[in-house]
């Protein structure tokens, strides 16, 4: 049985959470602490599979010296945040590009698109 | 290519030389080692233009003080650069010290200094409410000022340049050899030969000097940290307020500048490495220390910035100008305070001398008056208005906090040695010079300097080579 | 040019009291922005967070400004951009330039300050030590990496736990750079818990508390700082020092309200915030002159300088409508008790009163299991327990209008915090 204090990331508030479980059964996982759903969700998520979405920018080709922000759409797998990133520098598009537009869909096959997050003209 | 003179040393000493020189027909050039005009001591000084009282009767100092003082309102105006009589105060705080005020007074009499007398503690604290309740009495001297020390030496610098003198900067001396009637002067950018050489080369003078000369000259760096505060607090007070001067100079004093900041410094310090113009715990603590015993209430929470700079010192204690134990070759060594006040004065005197050693004649083209860069935050409404006209960049603010625009910042780079870094845009146009300290302005000017010199962000520097902000990605 | 009310800054601020001020009935708005486009320091904050209360979503920076900036094409509500302010005078007529109609003046009948804020330099920080390339304040920095896409540096120190400087921890290491350490002159972070979570433990970036920066080696390019732990009176602690070999420094040591244009109007400005001292309407000391967001004082969550902002432009508003009276009524002060370093607003005019008034408020500590406490005069009105404050989290009370007028003779609302 194992504990451990984490702090929520699910929004400001920052919860401070205690999960209490055994490593690879999932039904034993008892967590105190949370506000809110999202909160219960996080703790677990940490001690399974925990998570991250992924914000960055990647390069406007027909653009000089200009970048756009992107973002996973959802959380990925914490441990590909690196190849995550790196694919970001590989990567560009062409304005004109919108909110929601998907600049590469399953990004380092983690089932997850990356989608633009500002407009450019 | 053989030339007559080269000047060695783009600091305000080289740069007044070469303007002086450039009124007469003569193939001059100026070797500079940074990548700009006005990066040594030039550049981190008080900016003051003092009166003259303070160095001794008889010396160069007094002289080229004096003479330099009396040059500097009407060159201001030909030249544009921005100058203020403001006068100064030098305070004593016993009774017993009012026979030194009473020295200085006599000594700056002698000198040829006008006007000077001694205020009472009354007169003094009507003039300047800001000062210490403790102060007796002080020396007034109505003829000193304030200048700006990069217009001054950049104004120069351009007007030389105009007038037919070459400059080579990023070019640094290795060696220099006399060779029958010439020299060669070793450099990385190449070997230039001459008839005559000016020493100009600040806290280096030695090391040029000895290049040459079989008596050696030492320089010793002394260096001065200041502290810089927001023009929120600029007038506390309105004259430069001085102390009673020590073994080590002048001592810290409070002044407004010309721009409008309060400046409080410098501290003195001997040190070794002549690259180290790095600012100190203790040297900050005690300078702003030093300075509340002349003026209550300094405004320590106002700081901007601080920064330090190295004056050169020679052992005689004096200025060492003019022509050395070797023909041909001339000092203008030593030129600690009042280097910045007598700089147009022994430009003249080199200039004057060096057309007589080698008999230049005088041009009929000189071309005496330069326009500075026009300044949107001074221009007046209408002023405003018709600089916008002839050019919508004027309209374009890049520092919000100096309220300097676009127009200003692409004369500074296209003018003749226009700038080429980011501190070289700062010193002509004062963009990144207020209370942000160029965070809003720096990402703007580093796109349009990448725009005018046709190269990337990437390419620009803060003050040359080795300084670089930014770099693409590594993957790309 | 004239116009009824005039929003100085296009940031989230400033769209949010446009469209509040549209939506109450005052179609003459018009937004004066000094970029090329609107949405002010959030179109660099391509970071998520931004959101969760307003729309419910976790959104970035750039999304978030979208929301309202289509708000604002949606009603038609004039924007200047590229069109800078360089001076207000007392009596509400704006001078601007811009490319397109060079110098030219705006009178208003109302005017709302969304400025936002600026970043604290080295200089301001009077740091010691050489002055090279390589030292840039976070946002400084962020903008280089999230605009320009270039990188600003590749081993990097960072001065200040706020949530910009961990911010840029993450993004710095996404990038590729190694950042050594994050310093923090507190012995407590100053940012968002969540963010020491997802910016420093996520990258194994160490955070060092009670720690400064006392030196900066390298004459062109940032070589090494030096960090000193400090004291309680925040001086290093000889002996501490640790040298770290480094390119950049990013500084992330405060932000303050960028009010240069309201201290010239001649508007009363508090010496602790930097912003302006407004009432309960969000009007400064000048009539008709309203303040909101970061120029009024510093926020930590976007959503609530949305809030403010709205509040701002509906008061503007009303001004204009002219429902706003009473400017001369009776004033109660809103003082800071024990723990609270500053309250907007600084006081209430009784007669404005609106059923609920909202007070905002940082402390200026750390504070475990404390209570918030609202006095009226003697009487305590309200009493709040929470599990923490800090000074990086802005916090608020939020008091009904007849428990304000119960006693008429009380002069001073007071917040305080207390602990057993």
């Amino acid at each position: 049985m194992q504990t451990r204090n984490l702090t929520c990331i699910g929004c400001p508030m920052g919860c401070a959470l205690t999960v209490e479980y055994t490593p690879g059964d999932k039904d034993s996982i008892k967590v105190t602490g949370y506000t809110c759903q999202r909160g219960l969700k996080y703790a677990i998520d940490e001690v399974t599979n925990p998570t991250r979405t992924v914000t960055g920018t990647i390069r406007v080709s027909n653009r000089k010296n200009l970048v756009v922000s992107v973002k996973t759409k959802d959380p990925i797998p914490k441990d590909k945040i690196d190849a995550v990133a790196e694919k970001l520098k590989e990567i560009s598009v062409k304005a004109p590009i919108k909110i929601g537009d998907v600049a590469l869909s399953n990004i380092e096959n983690t089932g997850v698109d990356l989608v633009i997050t500002k407009n450019i003209d | 290519m053989k030339y007559d003179v080269v000047i060695i040393g783009a600091g305000v000493i080289g740069s007044c030389i070469a303007r002086e020189l450039s009124k007469y027909d003569v193939k001059a050039l100026v070797l500079e080692k940074a990548s700009d005009v006005c990066e040594g001591t030039s550049k981190a000084n008080s900016g003051i233009v003092h009166a003259g009282f303070d160095a001794k009767s008889g010396t160069k100092k007094a002289f080229f003080n004096v003479e330099g003082c009396k040059k500097m309102p009407a060159l201001s105006k030909e030249l544009d650069f921005a100058y203020k009589n403001n006068g100064s105060l030098v305070l004593c705080f016993s009774e017993d010290d009012i026979p030194k005020l009473e020295e200085l007074k006599k000594r700056g009499e002698e000198n040829g200094v006008e006007k000077l007398q001694i205020l009472s503690k009354e007169e003094l604290l009507k003039k300047e409410p800001a000062l210490s309740k403790d102060v007796v009495a002080a020396l007034y001297a109505p003829t000193a000022g304030i200048v700006c020390p990069f217009n001054l030496t950049i104004a120069m610098a351009e007007n030389a340049f105009v007038n037919g003198v070459e400059f080579r900067l990023n070019t640094e001396v290795k060696n220099i050899a006399k060779e029958g009637d010439s020299f060669k002067i070793e450099t990385n950018n190449g070997t230039f030969e001459t008839k005559a050489v000016v020493n100009a080369a600040g806290v280096y003078a030695d090391k040029i000097h000895n290049f040459v000369c079989s008596d050696k000259l030492k320089i010793t760096a002394r260096k001065g940290e200041y502290c810089l505060y927001d023009k929120k607090v600029g007038n506390l007070v309105s004259s430069t307020i001085f102390q009673l001067p020590g073994a080590y100079g002048k001592g810290v004093l409070v002044t407004p500048t010309v721009h409008g900041n309060l400046l409080l410094g410098p501290t003195a310090e001997d040190i070794q490495d002549k690259e180290a113009v790095n600012t100190t715990k203790n040297g900050l603590d005690s300078l702003q220390k030093t300075a509340a015993k002349s003026v209550e209430a300094i405004p320590y929470r106002s700081v901007i910035t601080s920064f330090a700079g190295l004056r050169a010192h020679a052992d005689t204690d004096d200025f060492i100008i003019g022509e050395s134990s070797v023909k041909g070759f001339y000092d203008c060594a030593g030129i600690e305070s009042p280097g910045l006040t007598a700089a147009p004065a022994i430009g003249a005197w080199m200039a004057e001398t060096l057309s007589k050693d080698l008999s230049l004649n005088k041009k009929d083209n000189f071309i005496g008056k330069r326009e500075g860069i026009k300044s949107m935050a001074l221009a007046s409404k209408e002023e405003k208005e018709a600089l916008i006209k002839k050019n919508p960049l004027y309209a374009n603010v890049i520092c919000r906090c100096e309220l300097v625009t676009e127009g200003e910042i692409v004369d500074a780079i296209k003018r003749p040695l226009g700038a080429t870094t980011l501190d070289g845009v700062k010193r002509r146009t004062r963009a990144g010079m207020g209370r942000c300290q160029a965070g809003f302005c720096s990402p703007k000017t580093l796109e349009i300097l990448a725009r005018e010199l046709n190269t990337d962000m990437t390419k620009i520097t803060k003050h040359g080579e080795g300084s670089g902000f930014l770099s693409e990605h590594k993957s790309l | 040019m004239k116009t009824k009310i005039a929003i100085i800054g296009g940031g989230p601020a400033g769209l949010a009291a446009a469209i509040e001020a549209y939506d109450k009935g005052v179609k003459d708005v018009v937004i004066l922005e000094r970029d090329s486009l609107l949405g002010g320091i959030l179109n660099q904050c391509i970071h998520n967070g931004f959101g969760l209360h307003t729309f419910k979503e976790e959104l970035t920076g750039p999304e978030y400004a979208q929301r309202f900036i289509d708000k604002v094409k949606e009603r038609n509500i004039e924007c200047l951009l590229e069109t800078i302010v360089i001076d207000i005078s007392a009596d509400k007529v704006i001078t601007a330039m811009s490319k397109e109609r060079g110098i030219f003046t705006i009178e208003a009948e109302a005017i709302v300050l969304a400025m936002g804020c600026r970043e604290r330099p080295r200089g301001a920080l009077n740091t010691p030590g050489y002055r090279p390339a390589g030292i840039y304040s976070a946002g400084t920095a962020q903008r280089y990496v999230n605009i320009e896409g270039k990188m600003p540096g590749h081993k990097v120190v960072i001065l200040g736990s706020g949530d910009i400087g961990l911010i840029m921890a993450r993004r710095m290491t996404l990038e590729g750079a190694k950042v050594e350490a994050v310093a923090e002159l507190m012995p407590y972070s100053g940012g968002l818990k969540r963010n020491i979570v997802q910016c420093l433990d996520d990258f194994g970036i160490p955070l060092k508390l009670s720690t400064t920066v006392i030196d900066i080696d390298g004459k062109d390019r940032v070589t090494s700082v030096t960090l000193a732990k400090v004291d309680e009176k925040m001086q290093p602690i000889p002996g501490t020092e640790e040298k770290i070999e480094c390119d950049t420094l990013l500084l992330s040591c405060g932000l303050l309200p960028e009010n240069e244009l309201s201290s010239q109007m001649g508007v009363d400005l508090s010496p602790v915030t930097g912003g302006a001292k407004v009432d309960e309407s969000l009007e400064t000391s000048i009539d008709g002159v309203f303040a909101c967001g970061n120029v009024l004082h510093v926020h930590d969550l976007v959503d609530y300088v949305s809030k403010e902002a709205s509040e701002a432009g509906r008061h503007a508003a009303e001004y204009v409508l002219g429902e706003k009276t009473n400017r001369g009524s009776e004033v109660v002060n809103i003082s800071t008790g024990n723990g609270v370093r500053y309250t907007v607003p600084v006081c209430v005019r009784k007669d404005r009163l609106e059923d609920l008034l909202t007070i905002r408020f940082r402390v200026g500590n750390v504070y475990k299991n404390p209570e918030i406490c609202v006095y009226l005069g003697d009487k305590c009105i309200q009493r709040r327990k929470k599990q923490i404050c800090a000074p990086g989290e802005m916090e608020q009370v939020i008091l009904k209008k007849a428990d304000i007028l119960a006693d008429d003779g009380a002069k001073e609302i007071k917040i305080a915090i207390e602990t057993n």
